[in-house]
């Protein structure tokens, strides 16, 4: 294994225990909006789909990464989108004749 | 130089989403958390199209417009009882772009003069694997929950277990193979159909009740796919941002296991759900006691002259659309003088923290929804349960029948309140297929139906109270 491997192996294992310890803060009540921001969040492989189809090294590569770009941008998308619809309702000002 | 530069910025945006995460602890931050996020997300596209490897923007832009384009139709299009789709098929394009990255980054690597190392051949491996797993399994959970294919009801077969071995197996093999044969596509084709397959096993065995589960176990995989696809093109942000969603999704798999009294392991492999039997005599005994039933003007006057009344709201609600009447009905408790709370157990509706979606878009305040471990101590002096279609979730059995197979799993107690209405279309067992001992319980009456007619019913009588 090489070094680039080790410090991407330290890197990703810390990256666990900070997603730990944020993630176990957040109430069962916005479960449904952290699933979906999440989710957002993880098409960041739009990075690397990006990159495949703009470096277009084979012809197959450049489909497959263009294929990839708009897989990843759904996601990141419709992930942020749709979070933020959630969390709209959530935020909403009440009616005075709610209030008790 | 601009190359460090870059590192940097992603780290910029991971941290960004690293505070996104954190805003999302409560409802009054959380859509700002969203929000930064997403800029942490531009921050890092942004710069990815600064990369000096990449020759032509073309496919690029096309491949955003189509993908933008789609992505705001579904978001704006979909129900918010459908939300569990929607996030396990996001899911499934995350892990499918992982896969197709993976798929390209092969294929560049394996030309003639190209030099492919071993480390990236097994992140290329195992990206494939999981990003594989989770966009066929996405797939098929997502049309599972849509009701498009045997809705709820575990697919098992004799030999399974040895069928996704021996396909994790054919994964593994390919992949040696493929070390001592580099550029055979056919083994890299193989591996890729292996994985595709061995996602839609592992989806297929999974129960209706245990869905939650399945879309907390694929969101985290989309994460790990992430992380895989930033060891292939050796990109730190990329594997600290995919372990932080991994994490997520494996914290909310194990709450959901938890609340269930599951094992993960009984989860996946268990092919619970197949339970028919119940408690020891099948239920029978319960059976010959017989139900009470309730009329709509009783029930209406014993919420109406009640103090505190506590909603039960089940996946019965979410299908019959009665979230709006639910919330109608509380308000003209409210102008009564009535508590009214909501009851809300961590595996009410298809996905963790589902019903309190559907409960706000009704315009339920968020304070009057109370998870567990905050409702079960109000139980004892609340004058009414109101459960709607909901029924695992409030079964006693939990607590004392060792035969039964929700034994052990933590319950809202529901059957501690004075009076107990339960609305429900009719006496059909829940998704564990088991009787449920409140619904016999000399406190319970029984109001049948439609839940949204019901309810409506009981609007009606409420207000013509004195």
């Amino acid at each position: 294994m090489t070094e680039t491997m080790i410090t991407g192996i330290v890197i990703f294992v810390l990256a666990m225990f900070v997603g730990f310890e944020v993630i176990t803060k957040v109430p069962s009540l916005l479960h449904t909006p952290l699933t979906s921001g999440a989710n957002a969040i993880s098409g960041i492989t739009i990075v690397g789909s990006a990159v495949v189809a703009g470096m277009g090294a084979t012809r197959l590569a450049a489909v497959l990464g263009t294929i990839a770009v708009v897989f990843a941008m759904i996601n990141v998308v419709g992930g942020y989108l749709v979070t933020d619809r959630m969390l709209a309702m959530f935020g909403q000002k009440k009616a005075p004749e709610d209030k008790r | 130089m601009i190359g460090r530069l870059m590192e940097l910025a992603y780290l910029v945006a991971a941290v960004i989403f690293i505070y996104g995460l954190k805003w999302m602890a409560s409802p009054t931050t959380a859509r700002k958390g969203n929000a930064l996020s997403a800029v942490g997300m531009l921050i890092a596209i942004l710069v990815t199209l600064l990369d000096r490897q990449i020759l032509s923007y073309q496919l690029i832009i096309v491949g955003m417009v189509v993908g933008s384009a789609l992505g705001v139709w579904m978001a704006r299009a979909v129900k918010m009882t459908a939300m569990p789709q929607m996030v396990g098929l996001l899911n499934g394009f995350g892990g499918g772009a992982s896969l197709l990255v993976a798929a390209a980054e092969w294929h560049r690597l394996v030309q003639p003069g190209a030099l492919m190392s071993t480390d990236t051949a097994v992140s290329i491996y195992a990206s494939t694997l999981i990003g594989g797993v989770t966009i066929s399994g996405s797939v098929v959970a997502a049309l599972k929950l849509q009701g498009w294919i045997v809705p709820d009801r575990p697919v098992l077969f004799a030999g399974r277990h040895a069928l996704s071995i021996g396909l994790f197996t054919v994964v593994v093999a390919m992949g040696v193979y493929l070390g001592f044969e580099p550029g055979t596509v056919w083994a890299f084709v193989v591996m890729n159909v292996a994985a595709l397959i061995l996602g839609i096993l592992l989806v297929i065995a999974i129960g209706g009740a245990d869905q939650p589960v399945v879309i907390c176990l694929l969101n985290s995989y989309s994460g790990l796919a992430a992380a895989m696809t930033g060891f292939v093109i050796n990109n730190h942000g990329l594997i600290i941002t995919g372990a932080l969603v991994g994490a997520s999704g494996i914290i909310l798999t194990n709450i959901m296991c938890k609340a269930m009294n599951r094992s993960i392991w009984n989860v996946l492999f268990g092919g619970v759900g197949v339970v028919v039997a119940g408690s020891s005599d099948g239920g029978a005994s319960l059976r010959a006691k017989g139900v009470r039933t309730i009329t709509t003007d009783d029930a209406a006057a014993l919420l109406g002259y009640g103090q505190l009344v506590i909603v039960v709201p089940g996946y019965g609600m979410a299908v019959a659309q009665a979230q709006h009447q639910v919330r109608e009905l509380a308000d003209h408790l409210h102008k009564r003088g009535v508590e009214v709370l909501y009851a809300v157990h961590p595996v009410a509706g298809r996905m963790p923290g589902h019903m309190n979606v559907l409960l706000a878009e009704a315009n339920v305040p968020y304070e009057a929804l109370k998870d567990l471990e905050e409702v079960n101590p109000n139980f004892e002096r609340a004058d009414v349960a109101l459960v709607i279609g909901a029924n695992d979730v409030v079964n006693p059995a939990a607590r004392h029948d060792h035969a039964s197979p929700i034994h052990g799993m933590p319950i809202l107690d529901a059957d501690k309140a004075k009076h107990i209405i339960v609305m429900k279309r009719s006496m059909n067992p829940g998704f564990a297929g088991i009787e449920n001992e409140l619904f016999y319980d000399s406190k319970t009456q029984m109001l049948f139906g439609d839940a949204k007619k019901s309810l409506l019913a009981l609007i009606t009588e409420v207000r013509h109270l004195e």
